[in-house]
Parts: C-alpha cells; structure tokens; sequence
C-alpha cells in the first residue's frame, strides 16, 4: 500500500483509459499525457499500460508501507524523499515510511508517478482511469487514501534516467484543419494560425479554453451532435476554442474548427495557465 | 454518387457523414461486425459515425477504403434484443408535453407506450441512450432551462428522442415518467441496458 499523504490541487489515477465504449457514452479517458505516463512505466519496468498517479501543479506527498521502485515524469518540478532532492526521469528507491514530495513545477503542469507493479485499484471497464467527466473510476485522491501496488512484474527496469527534452515557454502545437473547419471564416482559419492565443484559467482534464481572436463562423445552422476526437479544436458560439483533452465528451454538438496531432496532445495536456501557443497547420 | 462524405480528425479520427440515422446504424452494425485495423472506438450520431483510430496502427487511407467497401446490411438496429422497461407516468414536465404536443396526458402516455423504440447512440453520460422510432406527435423541444438536478431513472422527451437518465445529473429534457430499471451499472456486465441496436418498449406501472 501506498498513503497519501497530500494529494496537491488534483491527483488521480491514470492509465491508458477504456477505448471501445463510446456508443455507450463512456470516453476513454486516461493519462493527459500518454506519452509521459509510459516512459514512467518503462522507467520502472512496468508495462507501458499500467496505472500510476497524474498529479496537477504538484503538492503530492506519498508515503509507501513497504519499500518501493518509483519514477516521476512528466512536469518539471523539485522532487525529494524524505527532504533528499532528486532528479525527474529516474529512477528512484523509496523505503518504507520515507515521504515522497512532488513540489509545484518550474515547468509543465502534469506529473505522473509510476510504481514498479502499478497501482492496482479495482479496474472499471478495463481501466482503472479517473473519468473527471463521466465519473468512472476510483476518486480523486485525497489525503489518507492508500492505494495498492501490484505484484512486481519480470521485467527489470533497464536504465537509470531517461533523456527527456526541456520544455520551453513557447508552444507550436500542429494542427490539421477539422471535419467543420468548412463552417468558419477565412479570417477565422487565418485568425486560429496566424494569431497567438493564451492558456485561460479554464482548464482541466476535459479540455481547456483558450483566449485570442474570436474565431467567426461563416454558418449558424445547428450542427447535429457528432463524435469528437481527442484533440479537437471545438468552437462555441462564444467564438473562444476549447482544446479537447482526455476526458473529453464523447459527443459535442458544436463544429471543430481544426485537430490536434494526437502526439501533440500530450504536449498541449502540459500547457499552463497564461502560457502562450500557436498553431502550424501541418499536412501530417 | 461516390459513397459517404469522410472527413478526417487529424491521425486520430475519421468523420463519416451519412444520409440519416438509419445509414449511421447500418455502417456502425456492419464496422462493428468487421473492424478495420487501428480503429479502436466507434461513435455513432445522429447523422455521422465517427472512427477513433489509434495513430500508431491505423493507416487512415486503407480505413477509409474500408468504410467505402463496408456493406452495411438493410438495418443496423435490431440485434440487440428487446428490453422491457416499467414505467411510472408522473413526470413534472408531463402537463407541458400535453401543451405542447396537443394531446392530452394520456395520450402522451398512450403514444410513448404504444411503439417500439431503438436505442440510437450513446452520449452525454455513460449508460444514456438516445432513443428513436417512437410516435412522431411526442417530438418537444428541450426545456428552455436545464435542470441541475434530474434524478436517476428519469424518463424524458427531447426532439425526436426519448431516453432515460442513467444516474443522477443536470439534464435538460422534458420529464415524463421515471423507471425502477437500473440502466446502468458498471458491476454488470453489459454495464449499459441501452446499447445501440437494443430496442425498447415502455410500460406503464402505477
């Protein structure tokens, strides 16, 4: 078991989500970043699928009751065990009793903690996701909540530290003009790749609003409701985008004016509040 | 013609535009039945379907070949069985149905009971069902204001569309009646009673 001792602004569990369940209206949810909850898994020797903990903004104190393999990744923020400071993107030895602190970080908003064996709460749907939206999956964590870890798996961890690339305070996100980019403005598409737009404080784990030119349509008929991918650019009529991240509706009855390069979500899940970003439009 | 209008999301999605519901079911029957390689969800809607497709698997030229070839059947509904759902008619928005439809409360009751149904599509929450083929005079707009809170297993109008609601959550239909039958539970297993391809038959209990 492991305790948690503070779980900062927000922390859940995370895994790759429940694909496969949408004409029942469960999304598949997951890590925001996929990418980096993988390389923690790998870090650890865990399959890349096994469940950790994503935090937001750090503040996420932990204290294992046995001795325990761990790896952070993900934002870049101060970490220590037991007031030792540590390195992200390695891998770590926690004793049993030690505490484990995830400081606010200097860059990115998501950290991800895997443990060697993953944590093992009851899947739902095959996932043992926190759905913010839907509400599947165990609780967001909070303070006292002890999570189990599961049986070590045969693979070792293999490296000590992954080589992850800083991240700057600019962000070029590529996008592909979406399946509604046709109910827009010239000026709107214009306006959407040639203008900056900034992080608002709307954000979660569904999406996250953003402030900028009002991108315009050129239609105001009703678009039927329609499936949504992950990393759609969704505008209502208030002309303001949202960025669509994992827990993001199934369905959404406004058009989507451009989409995500799925790589590029996990680099979007880490944009913070007030941060700026641009969008390349790119022919994948 | 040269088949459906596809719209592409990015690499992780294909938008498939079809003429009704009807054809949305067809193809989702038939893609369900014989999934293309990297396509790991399908999302079907009103008047599209929508193919999520795994980046790293699918190749978005050979899926969308495949929806071209894909031969949906005559019906896409129907093959999911026939569920029998008891329901009590005393909704708070039952008087203004009848306003707004022209008929009388029994009527309302009458025409919602007296059709077979079939559960559409999912959305807005896990387990809702948008359900179609009912009484053409029971189609109402939505309430001009949401309601915050619509508890579990209420029975509700909005549009064409009837559905129930899975568990408790802000909502916006037309409240009709409400239903013991617990349409949702992730401790089942199929979680969902209302799956696309299920048809349905409300009963009225007193």
């Amino acid at each position: 078991m492991i305790e948690v001792v503070a779980p900062g602004p927000l922390a859940t569990v995370q895994d790759l989500g429940r694909p496969g369940h949408a004409g029942i209206g469960v999304g598949v949810s997951g890590a925001a970043d996929r990418g980096a909850l993988r390389l923690a898994n790998r870090l650890v020797g865990n399959p890349e699928g096994a469940a950790g903990i994503e935090t937001t903004f750090g503040g996420l104190v932990l204290r294992p009751e046995r001795d325990v393999t761990v790896a952070v990744t993900g934002a870049d923020g101060p970490i220590t065990v037991d007031g030792r400071a540590e390195p992200v993107n390695t891998v770590l030895r926690v004793r049993a009793g030690a505490l484990l602190r995830l400081g606010t970080p200097a860059r990115g908003l998501r950290g991800y903690v895997a443990v060697r064996g993953g944590i093992a709460v009851e899947p739902v749907l095959g996932s043992r996701a926190t759905d913010v939206l839907s509400g599947l999956g165990p609780p967001r964590l909070a303070a006292g909540t002890r999570l189990p870890v599961g049986p070590a798996p045969r693979e070792f961890p293999v490296i000590d530290q992954a080589p992850v690339r800083a991240r700057d305070g600019q962000l070029v996100l590529d996008v592909v003009p979406g399946p509604r980019a046709d109910w827009f403005t010239d000026y709107a598409l214009a306006a959407l790749l040639g203008a900056e737009f900034e992080v608002s404080a709307e954000i979660d784990r569904v999406g996250m609003r953003l402030d900028g030119p009002e991108l315009t349509r050129c239609r105001d008929d009703e678009l039927p409701s329609e499936g949504m991918a992950l990393g759609s650019l969704q505008v209502p009529p208030s002309g303001r985008p949202t960025l669509f991240l994992a827990d993001h509706p199934v369905t959404g009855g406004y058009p989507v004016i451009a989409v995500l390069l799925a790589a590029e979500v996990d680099r979007a899940a880490q944009a913070r509040p007030g941060q700026r970003i641009r969008f390349r439009r790119t022919e994948r | 013609m040269s088949g459906p209008r596809v719209l592409r999301c990015a690499d992780s999605g294909l938008l498939v535009e079809l003429d009704d519901l009807p054809a949305v079911q067809a193809l989702h029957a038939a893609l369900r039945a014989d999934t293309p390689p990297g396509v790991v969800d399908l999302v079907p809607a009103a008047r599209t379907l929508l193919l999520a497709l795994d980046p790293e698997r699918a190749d978005p030229d050979a899926v969308e070949r495949a929806v071209r070839e894909a031969r949906p059947g005559e019906r896409g509904g129907g093959e999911g069985g026939l569920l029998r759902v008891p329901v009590v008619y005393d909704g708070a928005d039952l008087a203004a149905v009848a306003e707004l439809t022209g008929l009388t409360e029994r009527d309302v009751v009458r025409e919602h009971t007296g059709s077979t149904w079939t559960v559409a599509f999912g959305g807005f929450a896990p387990g809702f069902g948008y359900l179609t083929g009912g009484s053409p005079k029971l189609a109402v707009p939505r309430r001009g204001e949401s309601r915050t809170r619509v508890p579990a297993g209420a029975v509700g109008l909005a549009g064409e569309f009837s559905g129930v609601y899975p568990r408790e959550s802000p909502g916006g239909w037309q409240l009709i009646g409400r239903t013991d039958l617990e349409v949702w539970r992730t401790d089942r297993e199929p979680p969902a009673l209302l799956r696309p391809g299920v048809r349905v038959r409300f009963e009225e209990v007193s």
